[in-house]
């Protein structure tokens, strides 16, 4: 019973079994056949795509079931091309599979290790090599040299300066300033309180000042979202409920955790979603996170009206919009 | 035959007159590789990266990468005299006013998402099979190096046509760079010349798009590629085949006529794709404004996961000193994803040195009998199953109604608990998967036929398995646990300390196993029997 | 006439009650109403209109007692389930009760689209009797409704993108909002619903008011939401335009599954 445990043993590589085309001539005509076959039908969707290149006019459509109304140029187009490719690739496969040796063959792997006494001679040689350099023993070679190195990767860093400005205070400032006047986005018309029905929502920029163009980093931050709710709805402290007018309530639109347009209002429970991270807000506690991941409510806009009637901003917004940033204090 | 076989020949001398490459080329064009459908599927990824090079640079004939504002008067009725950026305008040229234009940007982004469902793919294959193991690490980390710039060149493909869900998509990116301790706004606004979104970034991303990133992926396939060659390939498995040999087709022709052919049907079946299934309908989403947004706003499959580890963070900031530090985006962003690619990167390393395995493998695991490494495996995937999952929360809702919130709790929880379990559920499949080949090498394959004995009795005939098929199932090698020296020769306790531990822990883990049948043990089984 | 001013006096103690108000404009348009009759002797067009009018009004009000009552109250107060119709206007209730909407067929998270339960003629006597008891905004009609002339695609693109886009999707396909809610797809909606919608904000829906998004406007939106319905799918099936997750899903799936089965079949040793 001491007999030593016995695995099973390798058989070695099974037979070569032959293929009808291998023994049969005619099976291998037919092979040959199919293969022309398939590379015929290549070269006919080949036409076909040019074909649709140049005769299928693009505003032809028909219906098609699960596709619906599809466009004849493009589908031919691109059929044809599919299928000019995807023959050739079959026939070449197809030719591969039947037709040539499938015999399996064996080949030996060579060791990665090489020989001892190479090895020994080629760590000797590196050893040496090092010694000679001086790299153990210089040791104030080394390390200037390490520093050159490193110093040497500021320069292209350095380089890279120009790439934009620098931040300075931007991240805190919008265009809003005291007396700005609440326009429509599109649209740009100036807005009266009486304008918004109790439930209303409209989407609202600064006014431009004469001469001033919107560019979209001024969007990126300028964009307010207006809501008007019934005054006994809000819980908000008295100097945020002196920050609305007659239910009227701004916040900006851009969101506090990663700066998407957060304008999903559900008039009926008065929360603000963001589509890109579902962050819940609720208007009526002054835009408080109750969901998601932002950590910090909307800043909330102080409007009043001027006094010819129109929405105005009563101040700049007191925090800065958009996701948050290192030098964001609070 | 004659014919073809004196050119072939002309050309062959031909060709040594001038590089004296003979023995070379004879080695090569006969060179051996192994046939399996699993092996084709970094074959995928390299047809992917041919037809994003061809079909990309057809695109590139026509889109204009600048952000100057324009006035667009193509041929789309819905946007007329809307303004745009210059680089969606051009990609609505390419969609509606060049003839195949819309085909190939289709294709082009077809084939992006082949590209890294392909390499997720085959990325899989070779963790499971054990491929990454001696003497192949560095071919493993050059390939988790190129899932990562995957993932960033599709994203930046996907900001290039300046459309609402490009631009929403490049203000995350934005927010995630200003979230950045200390340097983050100075490096926002330096990579996009001034406050989000300016004029600069399409254009500076579009050289990094076509030109570096291209060119990172050339040098490191080709070495990746190199290496392969060189190493040759893993095999499967089975009888006659070894950790000396390999077996399989010559390049020339099998392999050649397989593997270009291979080429032509990815790129049918990309082209199938592209004229079939829309894509990324960029003329529905408009042009990129930041006061804008749509429901259900998603980044591609590769990038879905992030996403959803974003969404379900929780809300935490902490603000020092005057200063704001943005866990909410920095956790779920940067560390969690820089954790995962660095284990990843490393796991190679980590499981020869839990194992102690510093042996050379060319003959690949069947996933099954590595139980431990295939439930870590495992584990990962369901991981980025569940915040991936948690990133399609919103058509996921709508779609089986059920909530955003319900979903958004499920994945929180399930992040946590979901990928423990998978662990456990997948070693013990393993182990059963073990115990079922031991049956059948020992007792044969059932197979369901039922015959009554004289005496009464329904037995079920179980077949032999073949010698091959005993081979096949109990060549592998299972390890033994590495001991933990309770004192060195000093006889100072626990010499290795907790590393020690943790190595002799893991390795226990490793180890278990089902034995492997073994020809004494059939023979004695034998024995007893008669 | 006499027995109503009697009765007007008895009920005159209740003035402060909360139903007062309601109360009284009914009684007033009654009064009017009769008033009409008695007075014009012709028989006239505008006669026929009140008459036709009060009677709808009247035929409302039965079938409001009978259907929605219950949950909204016998004088349109609301209750704990339900909101007040008081004010909601003909539009709302043409919108809630010509989509199917109401009645609701179950509590759920919102009311869902379906099939009416009242006919065209019942839901404008629903509306005529909801409409008589307080202002609200006015049922849009067929004249109104000229986007095709009036609206510009564009431009309402624009608007819709601003305006609607975040909770209905870029196409209109519809999106989840919270806690199960969600709003719903836009394809296959009326024109004179979508206005409607705008109008009065039914359930999670904002009111978009005409002095922000002028009428114009609302028709340019129309406009383009009907252009994007009846877009036809130009690269191709269009996979519910709800953008790259269900991409994700076809490319793993048929793309990355044909891929593996050609490799399987390539891989196979021919017989």
């Amino acid at each position: 019973m001491s007999k030593e445990i016995q695995k099973f043993q390798d058989p070695g590589l099974p037979e070569h079994v032959h293929r009808k085309s291998d023994v049969d001539p005619k099976a291998a005509d037919r092979a040959e056949r199919q293969v022309a076959i398939l590379f015929v039908l290549s070269a006919l969707s080949t036409f076909l795509a040019i074909y649709a290149y140049i005769f299928i006019k693009d505003d032809i459509f028909f219906f098609l079931p699960i596709m619906g109304s599809t466009n004849a140029h493009q589908l031919f187009l691109g059929l044809g091309m599919a299928f000019s490719l995807l023959f050739i690739g079959l026939g070449m496969a197809h030719w591969a599979k039947n037709l040539m040796p499938d015999t399996e063959v064996i080949a030996e792997r060579h060791e990665f290790r090489s020989p001892d006494e190479d090895r020994e001679d080629f760590v000797r040689t590196v050893k040496e090599q090092a010694g000679a350099a001086g790299l153990g023993r210089r040791s104030l070679i080394k390390r200037t040299l390490g520093l050159a190195l490193g110093v040497s990767a500021l320069t292209p860093i350095v380089l890279l300066r120009d790439l934009g400005p620098l931040p300075g205070k931007d991240l805190e400032k919008t265009s809003w300033k005291k007396g700005t006047r609440l326009v429509t986005d599109p649209g740009d018309r100036p807005i009266r309180p009486e304008d918004l029905e109790v439930g209303a929502v409209a989407q609202v920029l600064p006014e431009l000042e004469p001469g001033k163009v919107r560019h979209l980093y001024d969007i990126a931050k300028d964009a307010v979202l207006l809501i008007r709710l019934r005054p006994s709805e809000f819980q908000l402290n008295p100097e945020r409920l002196s920050w609305t007018h007659d239910g009227i309530i701004a916040f900006s639109k851009i969101c506090s955790h990663m700066g998407c347009a957060v304008a999903l209002y559900e008039q009926q429970t008065k929360h603000l979603l963001c589509p890109c991270h579902q962050s819940t807000f609720d208007v009526t506690r002054a835009a408080k996170v109750i969901f998601g991941p932002s950590a910090r409510p909307l800043p909330q806009l102080a409007i009043t009206v001027d006094a010819e009637g129109y929405l105005v901003a009563q101040q700049p917004f007191n925090e800065p919009v958009g996701p948050s940033y290192w030098e964001r204090s609070s | 035959m004659k014919k073809v076989e004196r050119i072939g020949g002309n050309v062959a001398s031909y060709v040594d007159d001038r590089t004296g490459a003979a023995k070379w080329l004879r080695k090569n064009l006969t060179k051996v590789f192994p046939d399996h459908w699993s092996f084709m599927l970094g074959e995928i990824v390299l047809y992917s990266f041919i037809i994003l090079l061809l079909s990309g640079t057809f695109l590139t004939f026509w889109f204009d990468p600048s952000q100057r504002e324009v006035v667009y008067e193509g041929s789309y009725e819905p946007l007329q005299d809307i303004k745009m950026s210059a680089a969606y305008a051009s990609t609505l040229h390419i969609s509606f006013d060049v003839r195949g234009g819309l085909l190939m940007r289709q294709i082009h982004h077809w084939a992006a998402l082949l590209f890294m469902a392909g390499m997720i793919a085959h990325l899989m294959r070779v963790f499971f099979t054990g491929a990454f193991r001696k003497p192949r690490e560095a071919n493993w980390l050059i390939g988790v190096g190129l899932v990562t710039l995957g993932i960033v060149e599709g994203f930046l493909g996907y900001s290039l046509p300046d459309d609402l869900l490009s631009g929403t998509g490049i203000r995350i990116a934005e927010a995630i760079i200003q979230a950045l301790p200390v340097v983050g706004s100075y490096l926002a606004f330096f990579t996009f010349g001034g406050a989000f979104p300016g004029e600069a970034f399409i254009p500076r991303i579009y050289t990094v798009h076509v030109l570096l990133l291209p060119g990172a992926f050339l040098a490191l396939i080709t070495i990746h590629l190199m290496l392969v060659w060189y190493q040759k390939h893993t095999q499967y498995p089975g009888p006659g085949r070894t950790e000396k040999n390999v077996v399989g087709y010559p390049l020339m022709p099998v392999y050649m006529a397989k593997a270009g052919g291979f080429f032509f049907i990815v790129f049918g079946v990309t082209a199938l794709l592209g004229a079939v299934a829309s894509i990324n309908p960029i003329w529905l989403y408009g042009p990129y404004n930041p006061g804008q947004i749509s429901a259900g706003s998603q980044p591609d499959f590769y990038m879905g996961w992030l996403d959803g580890l974003v969404r379900m963070a929780p809300p935490i900031e902490s603000y020092i000193f005057g200063y704001t530090i943005s866990w909410n985006i920095l956790i779920p962003g940067l560390i969690i994803p820089g954790i995962l690619f660095t284990l990843m990167a490393l796991y190679p390393f980590i499981e020869s040195w839990m194992t102690g395995d510093k042996e050379e493998h060319h003959l690949l695991d069947r996933p099954r009998n590595n139980p431990n490494r295939t439930a870590i495996g495992a584990m990962s995937l369901s991981f980025i199953l569940v915040v991936l999952i948690n990133g399609g929360n919103d058509i996921i809702a709508t779609n089986f109604h059920l909530t955003i919130n319900q979903i958004m709790w499920f994945t929180r929880i399930g992040v946590i608990v979901i990928p423990p379990l998978v662990f456990v559920i997948t070693k013990r499949i393993c182990l059963s998967l073990q115990r079922a080949d031991r049956e059948k090498v020992l007792h044969g394959r059932e197979t369901g036929r039922l015959v009554m004995l004289p005496h009464g009795e329904f037995v079920e005939i179980h077949e032999e398995l073949t010698p091959a098929q005993k081979f096949t199932l109990t060549q592998h090698q299972q390890p033994k646990a590495l001991l933990l020296p309770a004192t060195d020769a000093n006889g100072v306790l626990n010499p290795q300390g907790i590393k020690g531990k943790i190595r002799a822990r893991f390795s226990q883990a490793h180890v278990e196993q089902v034995p492997a049948p073994t020809e004494s043990e059939a023979e004695a089984l034998e024995g007893g029997h008669h | 006439m006499e027995k109503m001013n009697s009765g007007i006096k008895k009920l005159s103690r209740y003035r402060r009650h909360r139903f007062a108000g309601p109360a009284l404009l009914i009684v007033a348009l009654i009064t009017m109403g009769t008033t009409f009759q008695v007075a014009s002797a012709l028989p006239n067009s505008s006669k026929m209109e009140t008459t036709a009018k009060s009677t709808l009004i009247e035929e409302g009000k039965r079938i409001f007692n009978l259907g929605c009552s219950t949950c909204h109250g016998l004088n349109l107060e609301g209750g704990g389930i339900a909101p007040a119709l008081i004010g909601v206007g003909a539009a709302s209730v043409d919108f809630q009760v010509g989509t199917g909407r109401m009645p609701l067929a179950e509590m759920s998270q919102q009311a869902m689209r379906k099939q009416p339960i009242y006919n065209e003629e019942e839901t404008a006597a629903l509306a005529a009797y909801v409409a008589s008891l307080a202002p609200g905004p006015d049922i849009i009609n067929e004249a109104q409704l000229t986007y095709e002339r009036d609206g510009n695609t564009a431009e309402g693109g624009e608007l819709f993108r601003t305006n609607c886009a975040m909770c209905h999707n870029f196409a209109g396909q519809g999106g989840a909002l919270t806690q199960g809610k969600y709003a719903p797809t836009l394809m296959g909606v009326d024109a004179k619903y979508i206005y409607e919608a705008m109008i009065t904000g039914p359930q999670s829906m904002p009111v978009f008011s005409d002095k922000t998004i002028t009428p114009e406007e609302k028709l340019s939106i129309i406009k383009w939401v009907k252009a994007a319905e009846n877009e036809p799918n130009l690269g191709g099936a269009a996979l519910g335009r709800v953008g790259p997750v269900t991409e994700g899903l076809l490319v793993w799936t048929l793309g990355l599954g044909l891929l593996i089965g050609i490799a399987v079949w390539l891989t196979m040793k021919a017989k």
